[in-house]
């Protein structure tokens, strides 16, 4: 269940973002979560509220992106999509590939509530 | 309000330049959202930022030094710390070696690990199940005293969590018992796949339990072409030597 330190960590990441963009709260985020990175989205999904409790997170929606494997094969030179845990050339059957895609764990972006003042300044956005 | 940008618009679409796929047309009104208004922020941050930079600083900390630091990585009770008994003892005035274990509670490893020549740390994760990079930092002035060349990490025994983070290593070590099976590379690819070296320990049980060695080198080479592997028994001492001359080597 490192999950929950990644949860913990993301919580925190987002927290510190929201501050310096001086929101008002974090209504959602938005995460970037590789086939290949190792963590289990439903784990992330479950570990999040605790994380986030006592945190400006605690009423954050978080939303789960996907992204599937993608990787060039260093024999054949293919691109293919292999799939989870193996990453097996789909062309040639090699195992020595180059992942290109499948390994992030981002946090990609945030939905901010605006402070009331600046709510609707076409300028700030 | 569009939840993408925050911005009014009846119909658009987000165009943005990174790699993976992802749909983003959609439609909507001002009047359809409640609640206050909102704006999205492109972040694009890896997570365990905070936890790499700090395994970065130990990691220019340690080099400055001189010292080549390994993240032992295996399952419980695979015999990392019988490993460590061994190896402190055969480099004992040899090479100076320095550990710090890792384990949700108890010092039962540390003790183990005593009056071998060398420092030892543990640091108790309580909850965590896995070492992280800032629980080394506060421990690394204490335990790489002068001199020391080889620092063993010896994190919790975990085959998954523990993989996901950097401590600062030079390198992952993954050991894996004959008890274990010989398919383990492939059933928890993302330690193997991550690790440089592999150790297969307790391979004095070999016959008892059947162990096909060619078996699971051929799964180790599957989830990780080229990795570097030792088999050894640090109960009998075969397969011992390979792995003393190469942290010999390492620290030469």
């Amino acid at each position: 269940m490192h999950e929950l330190s990644i949860a913990q960590a993301l919580v925190e990441q987002a927290v510190d973002v929201a501050l310096r963009e001086g929101a008002a709260g974090i209504a959602a985020i938005t995460v970037t979560v590789g086939d290949l990175s190792g963590v289990n989205p439903e784990a992330l999904e479950l570990a999040f509220p605790v994380a986030a409790e006592n945190t400006p997170a605690a009423e954050s929606r978080l939303i789960i992106e996907t992204v599937p494997a993608r990787a060039r094969c260093r024999e054949c030179g293919q691109e293919s999509s292999p799939g989870f845990p193996f990453p097996v050339c789909e062309h040639c059957g090699s195992l020595d590939l180059e992942i290109s895609a499948g390994q992030e764990l981002l946090l990609r972006a945030l939905e901010l509530e605006v402070p009331e003042k600046t709510a609707g300044d076409p300028g700030k956005d | 309000m569009c939840l993408e940008c925050g911005c009014g618009e009846v119909e658009h679409t987000h165009p943005h330049d990174h790699e993976h796929p992802h749909d983003h047309s959609h439609q909507h009104t001002r009047a359809a959202e409640a609640g206050p208004a909102t704006r999205k922020v492109e972040v694009e941050e890896k997570l365990l930022l905070k936890n790499d930079r700090v395994a970065e600083r130990n990691r220019a900390w340690l080099a400055e030094r001189g010292v080549t630091a390994m993240n032992l990585i295996s399952a419980p009770g695979s015999g990392k710390t019988t490993l460590l008994e061994r190896t402190l003892e055969r480099l004992r005035d040899r090479v100076a070696c320095a550990v710090i274990a890792g384990d949700q509670s108890t010092d039962h490893d540390a003790r183990r690990l005593q009056g071998k020549g060398a420092p030892v740390v543990q640091i108790e994760t309580v909850s965590a199940c896995h070492l992280s990079a800032e629980q080394v930092s506060r421990v690394l002035p204490e335990v790489v005293t002068e001199g020391v060349r080889l620092l063993f990490i010896e994190n919790v025994g975990n085959l998954v969590c523990p993989a996901a983070f950097d401590l600062g290593e030079s390198f992952k070590v993954a050991l894996l018992s004959t008890t274990e099976g010989e398919d383990k590379p492939v059933k928890y690819p993302s330690l193997f796949s991550r690790a440089q070296v592999a150790v297969l320990t307790k391979l004095d049980l070999d016959e008892a339990l059947g162990w096909d060695a060619p078996l699971c080198r051929r799964y180790l080479q599957q989830a990780h072409p080229g990795i570097f592997c030792f088999e050894l028994s640090a109960k009998t001492g075969a397969g011992m030597d390979a792995w003393i001359d190469y942290l010999k080597k390492l620290t030469a």
